[in-house]
């Protein structure tokens, strides 16, 4: 494991027995730390993202190659595709850190669990949903979807993504002490997808047909900001109760 | 804080009071659920446009009311072990999951058994019948969660903190009719206003759900039961109770 050296670089020097509360340099030390971790396992980045190709490929095999069929499918298809992925990737969110006991020392640290957790997360989305985000396009194309549909895809994506890391975290914080957390982990998970999940479609096929779509961004939009403000709370009580556990 | 609510975190005072209260309700579930499936099924007049199909909603509407209402249970539990540390509220919160997802599912086999003559399909994929499966779905990540974690007490707290997720889902169960206004009629019974039914088609259906509730509390105090005497095997009262039950 790589991992115990990149720990204690990052973090703000102190004064012996002085604690300082800096909730902005904790949180920029945990996502420079977390990027540099997940720069050193390339090939873990790639996996989502190549999951995300073949779940989009498998529904022209499975289901039918015909332009007219795919493009009514495509935004769910992406959306599910997206989806699946982000929940394939947060398995590993807090493994290595829970395995290696860096964990533990994140939850004894002085500083603010709430802003560690955040910064964690925040990484987490800059290495799945944003690449997501950026080759939705790509699957678009493949599976037909009308060219208006494009900017709904990307920006439901943009809003949607962020909000599967947060509430994904927090049932990848409450399986991180199991040994197989996988499968139960997407049962966690699944159900409380569904609202993005039906905005996130809503919004691209709304664009599609040329209707509005500012109401399923700001309801996108409203459930991030709820997401921000509360499922750090329950990511940084799930952590406390596995590690104590 | 009132002595009650500290005498409800004794597993023993707890065992007592439960045993007390227990024909009571049981009674009472009886008696209600068996008048209100006589009067609903039986005498209440058929309705006007479904003819006799609308009688499953005697069973239908009381399922689905305590499929929620046994997540809100769960979820107060939930805080309220989360907060005080209350091994009481553990056990209830681990003992009203299964009760809550046989309902659940009680709840949409009469949904699709009534949509069948009514709407012409088993299953319409509507707001109202989705939430209540992703409710179910919620209370099988519950179970399965509880029953993942070994230790009593972490597996409490990281399912009492599921749950209070979860809680998030209830408005958009409770509200979805009205945000997307689909095939599924609009509730029931609404607090502000009378009821479209006539009385002697909603008089048995009140029976019914106050029947349900009743008939929870028995299942639940025996769940409870049986949970305290496995966890407090070692107490000595609880010897004791088993050696007084043999002699």
């Amino acid at each position: 494991m790589n991992n115990k050296a990149t720990n204690a670089c990052h973090l703000p020097e102190l004064k012996s027995g002085e604690i300082s509360f800096q909730p902005g340099r904790i949180f920029w030390a945990t996502l420079v730390r977390e990027l540099n971790l997940a720069l050193r396992r390339r090939s873990d980045l790639i996996n989502p993202l190549v999951f995300f190709l073949m779940v989009a490929t498998l529904f022209p095999l499975g289901v039918s190659p015909e332009p007219s069929v795919l493009s009514t499918l495509a935004p769910g298809v992406v959306w599910v595709a997206a989806l699946l992925a982000t929940l394939l990737s947060l398995d590993s969110l807090f493994r290595s850190d829970f395995d290696d006991g860096s964990l533990e020392q994140m939850l004894l640290s002085p500083q603010p669990l709430f802003v560690v957790v955040l910064g964690k997360v925040l990484a987490h989305w800059l290495l799945t949903g944003l690449p997501l985000t950026l080759m939705a396009p790509l699957l678009a194309v493949m599976l037909f979807l009308p060219a208006e549909g494009m900017w709904g895809l990307m920006l439901s994506l943009l809003l949607g993504t962020p909000t599967l890391s947060l509430i994904g975290a927090i049932g990848a914080a409450l399986t991180v002490g199991l040994r197989k957390g996988g499968v139960l982990l997407s049962l966690l998970v699944l159900p409380l997808y569904i609202p993005v999940l039906i905005f996130g479609t809503a919004a691209v096929e709304a664009a599609v047909t040329g209707l509005p779509l500012g109401g399923f961004l700001a309801l996108l939009g409203a459930l991030l900001a709820a997401g921000l403000a509360l499922s750090p709370l329950a990511i940084a009580a799930g952590l406390r109760i596995s590690v104590s556990g | 804080m009132p002595r009650w609510f500290y005498q409800l975190a004794s597993p023993r005072w707890c065992y007592q009071i439960t045993g007390k209260l227990l024909p009571g309700f049981a009674i009472a579930a009886l008696l209600l659920i068996a008048v209100g499936t006589v009067w609903g099924l039986a005498f209440a007049p058929p309705d006007y446009q479904q003819g006799n199909s609308f009688r499953i909603i005697y069973l239908h509407v009381p399922t689905a009311y305590m499929a929620q209402s046994i997540y809100m249970t769960m979820a107060i539990a939930g805080a309220v072990g989360l907060i005080w540390k209350m091994k009481m509220a553990d056990m209830v919160l681990k003992c009203c999951a299964p009760i809550g997802a046989w309902l659940a599912v009680l709840a949409l086999a009469t949904g699709a058994i009534w949509g069948k003559p009514t709407w012409g399909s088993w299953w319409v994929w509507d707001a109202r019948l989705t939430s209540m499966l992703i409710l179910l779905f919620l209370y099988l990540g519950v179970i399965a969660l509880n029953s993942a974690i070994e230790s009593e007490s972490t597996a409490a707290q990281a399912t009492a903190v599921l749950v209070l997720v979860g809680l998030v889902n209830i408005p958009i169960i409770k509200y979805s009719v009205d945000w997307w206004n689909t095939l599924h009629q609009p509730a029931t019974f609404k607090v502000t206003e009378k009821p479209a039914m006539p009385v002697e088609m909603w008089m048995p259906l009140l029976l019914m759900v106050i029947g349900f509730y009743a008939f929870f509390a028995v299942a639940l105090m025996l769940r409870l039961r049986n949970e305290i005497l496995r966890r407090e095997r070692r107490a000595g009262w609880v010897r004791e109770l088993l050696q007084q039950q043999r002699g």
